[in-house]
């Protein structure tokens, strides 16, 4: 049983840490600020939720995995704002203060 | 267990601060706070790798001060950087 929650774990883990890999990878190679904002926004949710699901498995009570998840949300709420929000900043044609 | 988690938190600490050249290449502002954006929320999951990998619950409570934190970072730029208009209006 261990055996299998550990392999979820480092299933999700990895998975989370390519996406982080091609947020930054995005970042840095993606050619104007939209997109790159596009590419962020997945190291944002997919990656740092795909760590939050593989650490789950490993959490002893409900309470730590409930504060887990509430990480999660809201990184998810303050990464959909911000992106909002940066995106309007970024829109081109729209002089910027 | 434990060193998986630790590989992990420091691939992903790698990982956003090579994303952090974006800070020095830019061009524009909103480029550079992307990229520290990105170092938040990758900072935010190498503290949760972290802090299971050495069994420490007190991580989780730094990782949510910094989920916090990296939120109030963009909103005080994006903030910060339309003013004169949101004055305006």
């Amino acid at each position: 049983m261990t055996l299998a929650l550990d392999a979820l774990t480092i299933l999700a883990v990895s998975s989370g840490a390519v996406f982080f890999l091609a947020g930054t990878v995005g970042l840095l190679r993606f050619p104007d600020a939209l997109s790159r904002l596009h590419a962020l926004t997945k190291a944002d949710n997919l990656g740092l939720g795909l760590i939050v699901f593989g650490l789950l498995f490993q959490m002893k009570g409900p309470s730590a995995a409930l504060k887990l998840v509430s990480v999660w949300l809201l990184a998810l709420l303050a990464g959909a704002t911000v992106a909002q929000l940066i995106a309007h900043a970024a829109r081109p044609g729209e002089p910027r203060q | 267990m434990a060193d998986f988690l630790l590989a992990a938190a420091g691939f992903v600490l790698a990982t956003v601060a090579l994303g952090l050249v974006r800070v020095l290449w830019g061009p524009g502002e909103v480029d550079r706070i992307m990229a520290a954006q990105l170092l938040g929320t990758g900072g935010i999951a190498a503290l949760l790798l972290w802090g299971e990998a050495m069994n420490l619950a007190a991580a989780v409570d730094v990782a949510l001060t910094l989920a916090l934190l990296a939120a109030f970072i963009s909103v005080a730029f994006v903030k910060a950087s339309t003013r004169s208009e949101a004055d305006e209006a």
